[in-house]
């Protein structure tokens, strides 16, 4: 195989994904609930049956921004030098 | 009428809605460069260097296959049939990802083959793989074009932007991430993906929910309106989704049609989804991949089937068109259903995250094509018979100029797509055939180690003809199937013809000796190198992945007992 003995390969994890969605998460959830917050009844009403979905989506997706961002903070990525020597002899 | 009809299904979209667009595609844009940095070998690029965890592999492993075909074919599903569209996932799906993570991985991801034409390669010889991977590089391409071309027309339809500018744009985005950051950004994005079409689906099914007054509401609007009411709100026997008129062969089909041949031919052997288990970064992270992705997929049907049939209760088009009414359905189709909803029933704000999850699904369904296509063109074509024992940078500056040329060849056959719309459809049931039979071949010569080289071949090659045979037969006339049992019984005849025809080759040919066949075939296989490591990260009962799998197959029965 090759491109195992690269230590570029480490460095992979590196960017974390939960980061990524955390922050996507984050700014739709304040554009929807800012969007829901200063909306009209009239302007969902015949769409939802009177339910303002762009604040309950808001929230939603706030209180997933932060469980994300939650589970890197309490398990961020480590890369211990003995997984790396264990990885290149397999 | 034609005009009309189109036009009432442009959406509303409002600037907050292409904010949240933008915010998207800077993001996809963005992991493409973040990804780059961490691209240094052909293995890297190809495979993520094997280093992704297994929660990001199986969620891009079920998302791979949420592209839009399913999205917008399985809502319509919804619409048509009703209920019964849980047997793509709960007999369609689940199954064969337990059996792929149980029985199949530890050989694929044991004999750290790195795709799987270079598994057939080892196990088969050159024949067996130039069929395998020519056809599959081929298909991946033509599908990636299709993609293309139904994200152009629901970008024309939806927002009104020209079809070419379409085209060339959303190829373009699907080119720069996986071209720059290859497999770890199209995986990111896959993951991204996901949650944003999570992001969708939920509040179109609570809002349709409310609408119609919760599901006994749903129930009573479905009853009313439709003679055949007791097959749309029960699983079995699902007579109206096969097209078999009798109860019993309906169930013998949909079991071993669909949640056999076509199932597992799909899961266990589409390199596009394997690809994504052999980027994880152990044994057992790759085991758990398509074990952990199958928890999603056992619930978002949930949030697939119910749309569809509230959009067939709900929206004014769908309810003449399934009343027989085409003259008010105008042109409006039953795979229309998901886009009809979200015009009916999301507000400035959702209905941007709703167009993004749209967008998002196509664009992560071309990036699997692109992705898989790169991998097998590279590794198994070109690095096998064409330059062989080259640096490993000149294979990683080949497979990003190869990913170019595939986008490009995409940009081409989306616009033969558009002018030969039915024709690509045939083309993408016919490359589904190749599935059934290369299972076939798979799982005999995984466990019988006396098949031959020239049995697989001719095995491949003859059910691949046979399943072709049946569907022409069968959209002449010869044979009436008028759902889609057509397709589970032509899967159903290439898997026996390959079964049967590689038995007899296998007897009156020359086997490979055994000391070739090691860590390939289960019997010359010694336990330890079937089983991984579960020490460190990978220990705790929860990953063990029997436990993973037995519980999954019980939440799908659950819910099939729920649904019955």
């Amino acid at each position: 195989m090759t491109g195992r003995e690269s230590s570029g390969t480490r460095r992979a994890g590196l960017f974390d994904l939960r980061l990524i969605l955390a922050v996507l998460f984050l700014l739709y959830g304040i554009i929807v609930l800012l969007v829901g917050l200063f909306s009209d009844s009239s302007d969902y009403k015949d769409k939802t049956g009177d339910v303002n979905i762009n604040v309950w989506m808001g929230i939603s997706m706030l209180v997933v921004a932060a469980l994300f961002g939650l589970w890197a903070r309490l398990r961020p990525i480590v890369i211990p030098q003995e997984v790396v020597e264990e990885h290149e002899q397999t | 009428m034609h005009v009309l009809a189109d036009a009432n299904l442009r959406l509303d979209a409002g600037p907050v809605d292409y904010l949240l667009l933008a915010i998207y595609f800077v993001m996809v844009l963005g992991i493409g460069f973040l990804a780059r940095r961490s691209v240094s070998s052909s293995l890297d690029f190809f495979l993520s260097g094997r280093s992704l965890p297994a929660w990001v592999t199986g969620l891009a492993f079920i998302s791979a296959n949420l592209g839009a075909v399913e999205i917008f074919g399985m809502t319509a599903n919804g619409a048509q049939y009703g209920v019964p569209t849980v047997h793509y996932y709960w007999l369609g799906a689940i199954p064969a990802m337990v059996f792929l993570g149980l029985v199949m991985m530890p050989f694929y991801y044991g004999a750290k083959v790195r795709s799987v034409p270079e598994f057939m390669l080892r196990r088969f010889g050159p024949a067996a793989h130039l069929v395998n991977g020519i056809s599959f590089a081929v298909a991946q391409v033509l599908i990636a074009g299709i993609n293309l071309y139904a994200l152009a027309t629901v970008i024309n339809l939806l927002l009104g932007w020209p079809l070419w500018i379409s085209v060339i744009v959303s190829a373009a985005v699907v080119l720069a991430y996986t071209g720059l950051g290859g497999l770890s950004a199209a995986v990111y994005n896959e993951v991204m993906q996901f949650f944003v079409i999570i992001a969708m689906l939920i509040p179109l099914t609570l809002v349709g929910l409310h609408r119609v007054g919760g599901w006994q509401g749903l129930v009573d609007k479905v009853t009313n309106a439709n003679a055949d009411h007791a097959l749309e709100l029960s699983s079995w026997p699902g007579t109206n989704i096969t097209g078999i008129t009798n109860s019993t062969l309906s169930v013998i089909g949909l079991i071993f049609g669909l949640g056999f041949v076509l199932s597992f031919g799909y899961w266990t052997t589409n390199f596009a989804e394997v690809q994504r288990a052999l980027s994880a970064k152990s044994m057992s992270a790759a085991r758990r991949t398509p074990l952990i992705g199958a928890y999603p997929k056992t619930l978002i049907v949930l949030v697939i089937f119910i749309p569809g049939m509230l959009a067939a209760v709900l929206s004014p088009e769908l309810i003449a068109l399934k009343a027989g009414n085409t003259a008010a359905a105008g042109d409006v189709k039953y795979n229309n259903a998901i886009e009809l909803l979200i015009r009916d029933l999301l507000p400035n704000g959702m209905l941007g995250v709703a167009i993004t999850g749209l967008l998002a699904a196509f664009m992560a369904g071309m990036a699997a094509n692109v992705s898989s296509f790169n991998t097998v063109f590279t590794y198994d074509i070109w690095q096998t018979y064409v330059k062989k024992d080259k640096p490993d940078g000149y294979y990683l500056r080949f497979g990003r100029l190869i990913t170019i040329v595939g986008c490009v060849v995409a940009i081409g056959t989306a616009f033969i797509a558009s002018n030969f719309d039915n024709l690509m459809d045939y083309l993408q049931t016919l490359f589904g055939f190749f599935n059934a039979p290369l299972f076939a071949t798979f799982i005999l010569g995984m466990f019988w180690k006396r098949m031959t080289p020239l049995a697989g071949a001719i095995g491949l090659v003859m059910g691949t003809v046979s399943a072709i045979t049946v569907d022409v037969l069968n959209r002449n006339g010869v044979f009436n199937f008028s759902g889609q049992g057509g397709a589970f019984v032509a899967a159903s005849v290439a898997f026996v013809v390959d079964i049967v025809l590689s038995i007899i080759i296998s007897m009156v040919s020359r086997p490979k000796p055994d000391d070739e066949l090691r860590g390939l075939v289960w019997s010359l296989t010694p336990k330890e190198s079937r089983t991984h490591d579960d020490t460190g990260e990978n220990a705790g009962w929860y990953r063990k992945p029997a436990v993973l799998g037995t519980g999954v197959l019980a939440l799908a029965l659950v819910l099939n007992i729920i649904f019955w």
